[in-house]
């Protein structure tokens, strides 16, 4: 559509084709074209019930697709779980913050994925704190994450830097892509900007982001492309800088003037 | 989320709103309750200064010490079993009838190969049946958790029914006194260095489990759970799996516990351990295990047990009626648990 030719040259690292997804006698999808690629933030934005989550859920294994495609870096894909999806280098960041307060970032980092020691101790389950500790400030110093206490507990950190946690992690473990699901919507003005700036850093890094959000400043501010979704399908995409609050909002109620008509 | 705990944020919208009213106590309580185990090592402090003031003879004795060190060891490795399952944001009620069952099926099993003249042979079959016998309630209550979806509350206030009901039936209500005299004589009696043999297996039952807690991938995943279900089943901890062995220990802790007893005491004792859930929650919590999950340490519960066995020796030393010591450990529990939300409003800034 709006696509600038330096961008189209990048393959899409995640493409979905003709997606439909129906609950019952409810259309949640009805053959949404979408594509993120690499080293770009790509916002995802609709009104409610215009199947953002729905194709979140299909893109990160939760649904399975009635019909369509799904390409991870061109090749075909069926993912038949989100730990099929992870297998592909594919993070999730959650709106409610997805780590366990009581244990430390290091920690937190490594959720599920715990380094151990080599050698007998390593097969007793013996873990190395001093490697994940050593990986995780590097991947907080790559990503300009600045945390006081790294031995401390995660609950007891700010929700920005709380959330900044969760998103180094997801950039640690994502080859692909990282997808956001509205990560900012519990936090303030300036812990919003921080965690804006790490989005950036995170898809400069080379990988692909997907923002899905509410908030349209957020979203002008911070996306390479914004692709718009109504009633289970794509309606228009735009690059950065080719759309207004306003254009965005037509887009996703009907396509009418935005202009409220009683 | 509902298949591991629906309470959750109930629990802690209350510790919330009590942490809020514990910023209001005064710094120096803050301080010394903020640090679990050095809490709690001063009330044990004052707990035995007190016993000793009021009967320093028959308190201070060295058979004394040794009585409370040998209840402390068999309730202190029922309540490791129970320092997991909490760390993990759940509980165990049915720990005591479980320990019941265990001993029961091992004096049987013992009885039926020589009794009080059995040998080694007799006794190790006897101890490996009662942990084996105990960790399968354990199981029963991972299962009935993870699967039925039934919460940990009610799943183990039922299987404390069926397995003290299971014990009695084997055992027709009767104690059972068929334990190899070899058994009593060389662990429940004997010393080694001065110190007695059962108290030296909980020190090393506790020393692998204080490790196992601190440093080793099931321990960081038991914490991650009690902490964030959710969040540690979407990082790809397996959660269910996780849970059921954490049950599966408990049970087979008290199934250590029920063989240390029957060392102890050569007999089954069926009545003698409807109190043991009461104890060993409020040894853990009191030792700086939380009861919303995700935070506990070993070290923290083998001191915190130390405070209801030692006011129970207190108790009978003073001639107290034994119910009062019931009634005790029961307000223990209950300051204990408030001590935990005053700690977790110190701590959680948001």
């Amino acid at each position: 559509m709006n696509e600038t030719v330096k961008t189209a040259t990048l393959a899409p690292v995640v493409e979905a084709r003709g997606i439909r997804k129906s609950f019952g006698h409810v259309q949640a999808l009805r053959g949404v074209e979408f594509e993120a690629r690499a080293g770009e933030v790509t916002a995802l934005i609709g009104d409610n019930g215009a199947g953002k989550s729905s194709l979140v859920k299909v893109l990160s294994g939760v649904y399975t697709a009635d019909e369509g495609e799904l390409l991870i870096d061109g090749k075909p894909v069926h993912p038949g779980s989100p730990q099929d999806v992870r297998a592909y280098g594919i993070e999730t960041v959650y709106q409610d913050l997805a780590l366990a307060g009581d244990l430390t970032p290091y920690e937190n980092v490594f959720m599920g994925r715990e380094l151990r020691r080599s050698g007998a101790l390593g097969k007793l389950g013996v873990v190395d704190r001093g490697r994940m500790r050593e990986r995780t400030a590097e991947v907080f110093d790559d990503l300009n994450v600045r945390i006081k206490d790294h031995k401390g507990r995660v609950a007891a950190l700010s929700g920005g830097q709380q959330q900044s946690v969760a998103i180094a992690r997801a950039a640690m473990w994502a080859s692909h892509l990282v997808m956001m699901d509205e990560p900012t919507a519990a936090l303030g003005v300036a812990q919003t900007k921080s965690v804006l700036e790490l989005i950036r850093k995170v898809a400069d890094s080379g990988i692909g982001v997907i923002l899905i959000s509410h908030n349209m400043t957020d979203v002008l501010e911070v996306a390479d492309s914004i692709q718009v979704l109504r009633l289970g399908a794509r309606v228009a995409t735009f690059r950065r800088g080719e759309a207004t609050i306003a254009d965005l909002v037509k887009e996703m109620t009907s396509g009418q003037s935005t202009e409220v008509t009683s | 989320m509902t298949l591991i705990r629906n309470d959750r944020s109930v629990g802690d919208t209350i510790a919330k709103g009590t942490g809020a009213a514990g910023v209001g106590a005064p710094r120096v309580l803050r301080a010394v309750l903020g640090r679990p185990s050095t809490g709690m090592l001063v009330i044990l402090l004052l707990i035995l200064v007190l016993f000793s003031a009021l009967r320093p003879d028959t308190f201070l004795g060295t058979y004394n010490f040794r009585s409370i060190a040998l209840a402390a060891a068999v309730i202190g490795v029922a309540a490791i079993g129970q320092t997991f399952v909490l760390t993990t944001g759940g509980i165990d009620l049915s720990v005591g009838s479980v320990l019941v069952f265990g001993t029961v099926v091992s004096a049987k099993v013992m009885g039926a190969m020589g009794g009080a003249s059995a040998g080694w042979g007799a006794v190790g079959a006897g101890v490996a049946v009662c942990i084996v016998a105990s960790a399968f309630w354990g199981l029963v209550n991972g299962l009935i958790i993870t699967y039925l979806r039934v919460p940990a509350l009610i799943a183990t206030l039922g299987t404390l029914g069926m397995a003290i009901g299971a014990a009695q039936i084997i055992s027709d209500g009767l104690d059972i006194r068929s334990v190899p005299s070899v058994m009593t004589n060389k662990i429940g009696y004997q010393n080694i260095a001065g110190v007695p043999v059962l108290v030296l297996i909980a020190l090393v039952v506790a020393a692998v489990a204080g490790l196992v807690l601190w440093q080793t991938v099931y321990g960081i995943r038991t914490k991650a759970i009690g902490s964030n279900p959710e969040g540690a089943l979407r990082s790809g901890v397996p959660v269910r799996r996780h849970l059921i062995s954490i049950y599966v220990v408990s049970g087979a802790l008290a199934g250590v516990a029920g063989a240390m007893s029957l060392a102890q005491f050569s007999t089954t004792t069926i009545a003698g351990h409807t109190g043991d859930n009461l104890t060993t929650i409020a040894g853990a919590v009191l030792g700086g295990t939380s009861l919303f999950g995700g935070v506990a340490t070993i070290f923290g519960t083998m001191i915190g047990i130390l405070v209801p066995v030692t006011l129970q020796s207190g108790f009978v030393i003073l001639g107290v009626e034994p119910f009062w010591q019931t009634f005790a450990v029961g307000a223990v529990l209950v300051a204990a648990v408030f001590m935990d939300q005053v700690r977790r409003g110190t701590q959680n800034r948001r």
